[in-house]
This record gives structure tokens, C-alpha cells and sequence, in this order.
């Protein structure tokens, strides 16, 4: 491009996208008067604020939406003419003509006419009454006429037309309806369940919203008084705002020649050319790459797109994103890359909450590796994110899901305790945070469990933050681009996994059987327990039985769960929460002549602490003499079932409940798994028993049961997944045998079912089609070896009492009757407490 | 089978219990000269050691319910509420250089323990 003389630039139209393309010149242009700018704008006021155009009946005036006011075109040098559209060009001189007569020659022409509301040709139209919606002369227009209006309608339920209902609602009309002919709302952007969420809480606003709706006539005299729509059924309407679509401003164009599209848009190549070199189009007129972009970030792209070429540069206008966040009356609705892709070209992710009014879906390729859209809806701080995720091209974290359902521990999504910020706490009993951890790991390192805890202390205390100390030092290895294979311990080199399998295709029962196939060394504390509860989710035999006692942990080896001062605790199982007087009676007895103390769980049943460990014998002696089992509290294994009391008390109770949670408890009590298992079964949806935040939690329905999985309580608490709705008694429970077979075959050692979900590439949806729609065909073998374990569940607290050889074990000396006497009581409340250790 | 060298002039053997009593690869507390000592029958390796039953972490007399195992070849012993791990030979702890534990030489004659204290 010549820099010798002065460039002449004529831009049609003065809206969002003209005014940029001056902006943007005059901050480009290498020297001050390289070009000289004519703007021509069809509006009787300066380019405004289009995209906020809603504030101004919310009291912004035309001034305050102004982008920049009328002295910054003089003082810039730039000659604006308003009022005055452009009403011919002609090419071969290089001249505009306007409306009042201006002619200007052009060296280059920019086309910036935008558009106009689209007005389907519907009888009545022409009606007083009906507006559309595109420039601050409408809604003058709307706001005098509303004024004496009762029931508006807007025709259109795509993004303006949910602003200008909004925009009726605002100005006090009685009604305000949504006319959409598209089974659903934002067709462009949302896809069915989102528009539903989005529709029932613009319903909690007080709009009206009709969809699939075809409207033949606008009815009336002079003025607008119904819409009659094809199905015969008719809107009761004063007013109407058209919003059904844009329509490229090409009329110019089409005069002068130019190329233009049979829809309308003034085609253009990727510089934004027109078929007349000399000619522009940049904005909503133009049609780029066969699309009109009808947003304004592409529209200032464009600009600059055509600011950069003119002056000397290079830069072509590619594919633009379309994603887009908007917040329509309050509610926050964004899509982003390809948001309706389906399966099975890729795998769809989707969240909702109802309650809530958050609908979460994004699109993950076949391999998982990419995120390729999604929606948001009612919710959408992960917007931002996803957005770079998907533009970038960012790996992701086995556990995508991870992505939508970011907050449910407060943590962003990414590759889960990876993503935590350094200053995150992640062993809170000795202060330790992620960054420390990752510098032992990293600088220092300390790579494995018993390093850190050598140097840092972490996972000293009470424990909790082992996973999580593992997942750090697993993410820094990986980090640094060190394979890390999930062994469990120097003794083994196999994933818990790996090793069920291996000693089931073996049929080894004994820990050393175990230890002398797969393993080398003399075990430890972490394959110890961890074989041990192999050998008891695959054959469910005693676990003090042969040598498996003393691989069990501190609770398991005793049947117990110890507590400071090294007395036990005793938990009789109370399936649903249900017990008989004369039970209770019993618990208070046993609880008097053992002096415990005594206190009601929050896992409804009855805890009775300080027991010795001598006494715990004959302690549960009496207690299954009454009827009572073992509440495998100490296990990690099935807990309580909860219940509420269900439809044969409650008023709103569905279903019975309370049989139910005994059916369940009595099904799966015993079953040893690789974390414990807590249920939960609520009699209708006011959910008193917490379904939502178990493992696997059943609520009644007028049908049936819905079952949702892998909640979890504790320190990050996460609400269970619907994965079944409607299904009978049965059904639910052989799902829930599936469920938890396959839990117990694949997760890792001590993790939750919340916890192990979490990080199963392809979430949910993956664990769903494998327990519900048994995609692996393993859905038989799961029940059946379920149903194996079921069959020989043995109270193993009878067994002991039974077995004079177990018996014995509980003693705390080997070579003297008595119990520890160091042990030390003190009083509280009337009850004994164990004495605070140092 | 004596190869622990106590550094006491004398050691005085005390009978503690039946082999029987402690369980293989598992422990077992006896009350000596009213101390409670840990006993561990490490089968698997064919050793038997004794040690304190306090764990000094947080005075809690459980050691001999602990899991033993090794580390590296080394012996050791789990304490049943923290997971401290102990050298069953030394008595250090091997994951916290701060604690430490008495060891005791056990000897074993006609199917009886016996501790040296
Ligand atoms: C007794 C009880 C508290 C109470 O007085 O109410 C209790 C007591 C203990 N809980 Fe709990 N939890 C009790 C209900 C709960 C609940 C509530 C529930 O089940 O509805 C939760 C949250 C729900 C959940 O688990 O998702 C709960 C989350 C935990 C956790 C954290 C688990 C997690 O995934 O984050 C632990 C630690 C662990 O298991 O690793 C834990 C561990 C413990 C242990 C077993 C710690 C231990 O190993 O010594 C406590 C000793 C019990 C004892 O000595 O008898 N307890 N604990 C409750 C027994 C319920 C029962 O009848 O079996
Ligand atoms: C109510 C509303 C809400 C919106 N919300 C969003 C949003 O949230 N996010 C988003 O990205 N986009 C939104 N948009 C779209 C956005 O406003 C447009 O993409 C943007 O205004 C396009 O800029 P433009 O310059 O191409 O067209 P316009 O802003 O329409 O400007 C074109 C101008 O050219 C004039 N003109 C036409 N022909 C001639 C002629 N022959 N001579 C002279 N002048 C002429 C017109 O009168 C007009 O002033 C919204 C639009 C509306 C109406
Ligand atoms: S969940 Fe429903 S049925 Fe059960 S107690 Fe509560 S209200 Fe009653
Ligand atoms: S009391 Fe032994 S580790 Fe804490």
C-alpha cells in the first residue's frame, strides 16, 4: 500500500463494527495522515453500544451507551455524516453517493451496514404494536407504546428475543410471553435439556414461554390484539416485539453489484474483500467463510482484519469461535466450540441440577484426550476455562468430569490435587501445604509415602491426606515425565487391581499364599491390610481365620475399632435405623455391666465405647444371644443403610422406605470393599435419610426407586449421581450388586466410590453404561459373584464368640489374665471418656 | 537363636509365654517385672523379637497389636494408631527420626519365650 499521499477511506455505516475499524486505523496508521476517514451512518445518533442496548430501559440513556462521542470523529480528523446513508457506489469512479446528496471519492470502501431484524412476512405484521428490536429509535418506540399495553409477547426465543422479554417484563407488563417456533430456547447456543433449564427458571421469573409455537396471523384491527398460531391455539397480546432472526444490511450492496449471497450477507475472502478488490465488508453484513457472525467479537476481529491489511500488514480472518457468555435475566448461559456434537463422535458429559438450575454439558473426544464444546447454563464461572481448555487444545485429566463439576470440592477442574494451588492445605493435622509436598517430591526427592512422612510429617496424624499425598507425588513424577506405575508397595509389584485378579484366577485364601505367588519380602502395613481385604471381597471367609489376623488392620484385627487409650468400641448393626425395645433395653444392659459409654451415631444406630479388649468377647457374647450382629463399624465394608420413615408413618412418604434400607442392609452387610460403604434410603424426595450423599442412596418415586451412586460425606463432600430412575425393588438391587462388584474388582486400595468416579476416564456416563446398560457384558458375572458372597455371609463377631482359639486372641496379655492397667477413665455428663493422651 | 548383644552386663531371662501365645507373623504383649513388653513371632523370617509395648508417639500401649513387616529388608512394626513404624532390631522409628523404642534379645527353648532384661 502507498504511503506517499493520503489514503481515502469511506466507511458505510457508523455501528459497533465501523466505529472499530476507525478506532483502530487511527491507532495502526504509521504517520497521522496516511489515510483520511469519511464515516456515512444511517442513525441519527453516533455508534452506541448495541450489545447493551437492554440498559437503556433499565435508565441508561442513549449518551451512556455512546462509544465515543462526537468530537472524538473531528478531533480525529475524521468526517462524520449522520442521517445520510450511502445510498449509491459507484466502482469504476470510486464514488459514494449519500442520501443528502454528499458524494466522496473512496481509495477503499468499508462496508460496515450491519443489520436489521429479520420480519417474517406473517399477515398483520404491519400492525401498530409489533416492533422490532435493533436500535435505540425501537425502543423509544416499545417504551411509549408499552406504556399503555397489558400483555406483550416477544416472537423469538433466540438470544435478543429473551433480552426483549426481559426488557417487557421490565416495563411492567402484566404478561410476557416467549413465542419460539423451534422446540427450544437459544436454538444456536443450547441444546434440548438446557434449554429446559433455562425455561423453568425463566418461568420462576414470571415468563410466559410457548415453543414449537408457528404463528400464521397477527390478529387486529389497526392495532396488534392476539397471535394465532397454526395449531389453531391463540395469544392474547397487545404487543409484540419481532425477534426471529437478523438480516444482513447487503441492499447497498446488491446495487452496486457486488456479490451477495441468495440469504443475504455481502461475501467476502479471508481479507474481507468483497468481489471488488477496493471494496471491504466487515461486521454483520459481511458473510465470511459462508456464515454471517453475529456477534461482536468476530465483528472487531474483522476490523481488524482490514485495518492491519490496509496498512501494509498481513492477517486473514479465520474461523471464528462463536463461543459466547451472556447473562439473560440474571441467569448465565454460555456455550462454547461445538457445543451439540453427539455421540458417538465424541463422549458427552452432562450434569444438572435442578434444584439448582444449573445444566452442565461438555464434549469430550472419542479418546478423551480434548474438550470439544459444551454448554453451560445457570452457572457458567467455569466459562473462561473450558474455553482456553477447548481453544488450546489442553490434554485433559483422566477425569473430565472434573471440568463441569469443578466445585464441588472448591478445587478448578484439571488433573485433580495437580490442580490445587501451592497454598492449598493438604495434610491440615501438620500444617502441610501442596507446594511443600511438591517440593519434597520435586526438589528433594522424597518420593515415596514414607519419605514424606520422614520429612515433612505429612500423613502423620490422622492419616486422611495419604491419598492425596500419593496423588502429588504420583502428579510430580509424572511431571517430570516419569512413568509411575501403581504398585502397591516394595513387597508388590501390582495395582490392587492387578492382584485381585491374580488371586482369584489362583484361588488363594491365605495372606503368605498370596505373599509367596505375587510378592517378595516379608509384606508390611500396607499390603498387609490391603491383601486382606482382597481376600475377604473375594471369598468372604472369616478374616481372623488362618493366617489372616494379623494382616488386618488396627479395627479389623480386632473386631473393633480402637480407640485412644487402646479400648474398643462396640457397633451392633441396627439395619435402617430400626430396632425393638427390648433390643435397646439389651444395648442399655450390656453398655451398664461393661460400663461404656454410650451415644447414637450419626449413622443411626448405637456406638458403645471403651470396652476392654478382653471384654469385647463377651461383650458381643450378649449382644448376639439378643439377636444383634456385628455392625462391621471397624471394616472397610458395608456400614448403615439410613432410612426415613417412609410411607408407613410419614404423610409423604412414596414407598416403604424403612423395609427397603433393612433389605439392602441385610443384603450387602459383611461385604468387604476397598473403603467403606454407606447407604441410605429416603421414602420420597424431600430426602430425610441423605441419599444424596452415599456411596449408593435409593429415593422413592411414585414408580419405583431412583438410584444414584458415589456419594460421599467426610471432607469432601459430594453428591451422588442419578444412574437409574423408576426401577423396581429388584432391579435396583441388582444394580446396585453390579455397582459395587465392579467398585470392589477396580478401585484403588482406601478410596471412596465419590473418590475412585472421579477418576475413571469417562465418568458417570462410563460407569452408567457399564452397571446399566453393561456395555463390557459384564453385567451377569458382576451379579453372580455378588450373590456368591451374599450366600456365605457369616456374622464373623458370632464366629469369634464361637471359636475358643479366636477367643483367645483378645487379650491384652499373653501370659496374665488382666485387663491393661493402664488404661484410665474420666467422668463427663454422667458417663465415663477415655483421658486425654499427651 | 540369641544374635542380639545387649549392652547390660547381664541379661536375666524371664519366662514370658508359650510359643503358641503369639501368633505367627503377629505379636503379643506379656507383662514382665510389671512392664509390658512386645513380643513378635516374625515366622516368615523365622525371628522372634520383643520390644517396648508403648508407643512413644502418643503413649498408647499397642505396639504388640501392630502389623509387622520390613522395609528394605529391615524389620518392623506398625503401631496400630499412627502407623509409626518401628526397626524391630533397633527400635528406631523408621518414619519419624524423633521416636524410638526399646528392643529386648528373646530366646526361645522347649517351645517357651523367654526375654532378656
Ligand atoms: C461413631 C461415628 C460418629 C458418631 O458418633 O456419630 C463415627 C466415628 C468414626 N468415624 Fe465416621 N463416624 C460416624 C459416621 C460418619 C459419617 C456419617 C454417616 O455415615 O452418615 C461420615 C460422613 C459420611 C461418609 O462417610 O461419607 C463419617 C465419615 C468418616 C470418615 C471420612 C470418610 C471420607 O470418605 O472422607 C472417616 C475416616 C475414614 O474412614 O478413613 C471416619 C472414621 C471414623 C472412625 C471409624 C475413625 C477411626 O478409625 O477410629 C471413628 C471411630 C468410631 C468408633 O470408634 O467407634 N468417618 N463418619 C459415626 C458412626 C456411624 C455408624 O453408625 O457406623
Ligand atoms: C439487543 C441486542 C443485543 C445484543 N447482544 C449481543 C451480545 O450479548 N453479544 C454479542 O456478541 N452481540 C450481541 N448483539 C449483536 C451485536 O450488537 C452486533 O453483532 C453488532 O452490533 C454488529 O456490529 P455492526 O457494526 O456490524 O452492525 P451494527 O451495529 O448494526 O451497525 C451497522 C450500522 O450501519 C448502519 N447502516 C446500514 N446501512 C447503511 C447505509 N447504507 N449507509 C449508512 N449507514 C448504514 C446501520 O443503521 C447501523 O447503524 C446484540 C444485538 C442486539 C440488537
Ligand atoms: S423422606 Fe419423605 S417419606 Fe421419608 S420421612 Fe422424609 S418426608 Fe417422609
Ligand atoms: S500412638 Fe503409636 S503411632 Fe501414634
Amino acid at each position: 500500500m502507498e504511503t506517499q499521499k493520503t489514503v481515502q477511506i469511506v466507511v458505510v455505516g457508523n455501528g459497533m463494527v465501523g466505529y472499530k475499524f476507525c478506532e483502530k486505523l487511527l491507532a495502526k496508521q504509521k504517520n497521522n495522515h496516511d489515510f483520511a476517514i469519511t464515516v456515512f451512518g444511517e442513525e441519527p445518533r453516533v455508534a452506541y453500544d448495541r450489545v447493551h442496548l437492554s440498559a437503556f430501559f433499565a435508565g441508561k440513556t442513549a449518551d451512556d451507551l455512546t462509544l465515543a462521542p462526537a468530537d472524538w470523529y473531528t478531533e480525529n480528523g475524521i468526517r462524520l455524516f449522520l442521517s445520510d446513508p450511502v445510498v449509491d457506489i459507484d466502482r469504476e469512479e470510486k464514488l459514494v453517493r449519500s442520501h443528502h446528496g454528499h458524494v466522496v471519492h473512496y481509495d477503499y470502501l468499508v462496508m460496515a451496514t450491519g443489520s436489521g431484524a429479520f420480519v417474517p412476512s406473517i399477515p398483520g405484521v404491519e400492525k401498530d404494536g409489533v416492533f422490532v428490536y435493533r436500535t435505540i429509535e425501537d425502543l423509544e418506540l416499545i417504551l411509549s407504546y408499552a406504556k399503555k399495553a397489558k400483555k406483550g409477547a416477544v416472537l423469538g426465543g433466540g438470544l435478543l428475543g429473551l433480552e426483549a422479554a426481559k426488557a417487557l417484563l421490565d416495563l411492567g407488563l402484566q404478561e410476557a410471553h416467549v413465542v419460539e417456533f423451534a422446540p427450544r430456547l437459544m436454538p444456536r447456543q443450547i441444546d434440548d435439556a438446557g434449554s429446559r433449564m433455562l425455561q423453568s427458571q425463566l418461568e420462576s421469573l414470571g415468563l410466559n414461554i410457548h415453543l414449537g409455537k408457528s404463528t400464521q396471523e397477527i390478529k387486529g384491527g389497526d392495532c396488534i390484539e392476539g397471535m394465532q398460531f397454526a395449531d389453531n391455539s391463540f395469544l392474547d397480546v397487545d404487543m409484540l416485539v419481532i425477534s426471529a432472526g437478523i438480516r444482513p444490511r447487503d441492499e447497498l450492496a446488491k446495487i452496486a453489484s457486488l456479490e451477495t449471497h441468495p440469504r443475504g450477507g455481502i461475501i467476502v475472502d479471508d481479507q474481507l474483500r468483497t468481489s471488488d478488490p477496493h471494496i471491504f465488508a466487515i461486521g454483520e453484513c459481511a458473510l465470511a467463510h459462508h456464515m454471517i457472525y453475529g456477534l461482536i467479537a468476530p465483528g472487531y476481529e474483522m476490523a481488524d482484519v482490514v485495518v492491519t491489511n490496509l496498512i501494509g500488514g498481513e492477517k486473514s480472518f479465520s474461523p471464528f469461535d462463536m463461543s459466547t457468555k451472556l447473562k439473560l435475566i440474571g441467569t448465565d448461559v454460555a456455550s462454547f466450540g461445538d457445543p451439540f456434537i453427539e455421540e458417538p463422535a465424541c463422549r458427552t458429559i452432562r450434569y444438572e441440577n435442578k434444584a439448582k438450575g444449573v445444566y452442565k454439558r461438555i464434549n469430550v473426544s472419542e479418546d478423551g484426550k480434548q474438550l470439544l464444546g459444551g454448554i453451560l447454563v445457570g452457572d457458567a464461572d467455569q466459562y473462561n476455562m473450558l474455553l482456553q481448555t477447548c481453544k488450546s487444545k489442553t490434554i485433559l485429566p483422566p477425569d473430565s468430569e472434573d471440568l463441569i463439576l469443578g466445585s464441588r470440592g472448591g478445587e478448578e477442574a484439571g488433573a485433580g490435587v495437580m490442580s490445587f494451588p501451592d497454598d492449598a492445605l493438604i495434610c491440615s493435622c501438620e500444617a502441610v501445604t501442596k507446594g511443600m509436598l511438591c517440593h519434597e517430591v520435586g526438589e528433594n526427592g522424597h518420593t515415596t509415602i514414607d519419605a514424606i512422612k520422614k520429612c515433612c510429617k505429612a500423613g502423620t496424624g490422622c492419616g486422611g491426606c495419604l491419598p492425596m499425598v500419593k496423588d502429588i507425588i504420583q502428579g510430580v513424577l509424572k511431571e517430570k515425565g516419569v512413568y509411575v506405575r501403581n504398585v502397591i508397595c516394595e513387597h508388590f509389584d501390582h495395582s490392587r487391581q492387578e492382584l485381585l485378579d491374580l488371586v482369584k484366577m489362583n484361588g488363594i485364601r491365605t495372606y503368605n499364599g498370596v505373599l509367596d505367588h505375587f510378592g517378595h519380602g516379608d509384606g508390611c502395613e500396607t499390603c498387609k491390610p490391603l491383601v486382606g481385604s482382597i481376600l475377604a471381597s473375594l471369598w468372604n471367609e472369616n478374616i481372623l481365620e488362618k493366617d489372616r489376623a494379623t494382616i488386618q488392620d488396627s479395627n479389623d484385627r480386632y473386631l473393633a475399632n480402637i480407640q485412644k487409650g487402646g479400648t474398643y468400641s462396640v457397633v451392633p448393626r441396627i439395619p435402617g435405623g430400626e430396632i425393638t425395645p427390648e433390643k435397646l433395653i439389651v444395648i442399655g444392659q450390656v453398655a451398664q455391666k461393661y460400663g461404656m459409654y454410650t451415644k447414637i451415631t450419626g449413622g443411626q444406630r448405637i456406638d458403645l465405647f471403651g470396652a476392654h479388649l478382653n471384654d469385647l468377647p463377651d461383650i458381643w457374647e450378649e449382644l448376639i444371644n439378643a439377636g444383634f450382629e456385628s455392625g462391621h463399624a471397624y471394616g472397610k465394608s458395608l456400614r448403615t443403610v439410613k432410612s426415613c420413615v417412609g410411607s408407613t408413618w410419614c404423610r409423604f412418604g412414596v414407598q416403604d422406605s424403612v423395609s427397603f434400607a433393612i433389605e439392602v442392609e441385610d443384603r450387602y452387610k459383611g461385604l468387604r470393599s476397598p473403603h467403606k460403604l454407606k447407604s441410605a434410603v429416603s421414602g420420597c424426595v424431600r430426602e430425610c435419610a441423605e441419599a444424596q450423599s452415599k456411596d449408593f442412596g435409593i429415593i422413592a418415586t411414585e414408580k419405583g426407586w431412583n438410584l444414584y451412586v458415589c456419594g460421599n460425606g467426610g471432607s469432601k463432600p459430594q453428591h451422588a449421581q442419578l444412574i437409574a430412575t423408576d426401577v423396581d425393588s429388584a432391579t435396583c438391587l441388582k444394580l446396585i450388586d453390579r455397582f459395587l462388584m465392579f467398585y470392589i474388582k477396580t478401585a484403588d486400595p482406601l478410596t471412596r466410590t465419590a473418590t475412585w468416579l472421579n477418576k475413571m476416564e469417562g465418568g458417570i456416563n462410563y460407569l452408567k453404561a457399564v452397571v446399566v446398560d453393561d456395555v463390557l457384558g459384564i453385567a451377569d458375572q458382576l451379579e453372580v459373584e455378588m450373590q456368591a458372597l451374599i450366600d456365605v455371609y457369616k456374622c464373623e463377631w458370632k464366629e469369634v464368640v464361637e471359636n475358643p482359639e479366636l477367643r483367645k486372641r483378645f487379650s491384652h496379655f499373653v501370659n496374665a489374665p488382666v485387663k491393661d492397667p493402664t488404661v484410665q477413665f474420666e467422668t463427663m455428663r454422667d458417663q465415663k471418656r477415655v483421658k486425654e493422651w499427651a | 537363636m540369641e544374635p542380639v548383644k545387649n549392652t547390660k552386663d547381664r541379661i536375666t531371662w524371664h519366662k514370658a509365654c508359650h510359643v503358641e501365645d503369639i501368633p505367627a507373623d503377629g505379636g503379643g504383649c506379656a507383662l514382665i517385672e510389671g512392664k509390658q513388653i512386645a513380643i513378635f513371632n516374625f515366622s516368615r523370617r523365622g525371628e522372634w523379637y520383643a520390644t517396648d509395648n508403648m508407643c512413644p508417639h502418643r503413649q498408647q500401649m499397642a505396639v504388640a497389636r501392630g502389623m509387622i513387616g520390613s522395609q528394605e529388608g529391615e524389620p518392623k512394626v506398625a503401631c496400630p494408631f499412627h502407623k509409626k513404624t518401628f526397626s524391630l532390631r533397633s527400635g528406631q522409628c523408621l518414619n519419624d527420626e524423633a521416636y524410638s523404642i526399646n528392643t529386648f534379645p528373646v530366646m526361645v527353648k522347649e517351645n517357651q519365650v523367654y526375654i532378656g532384661l
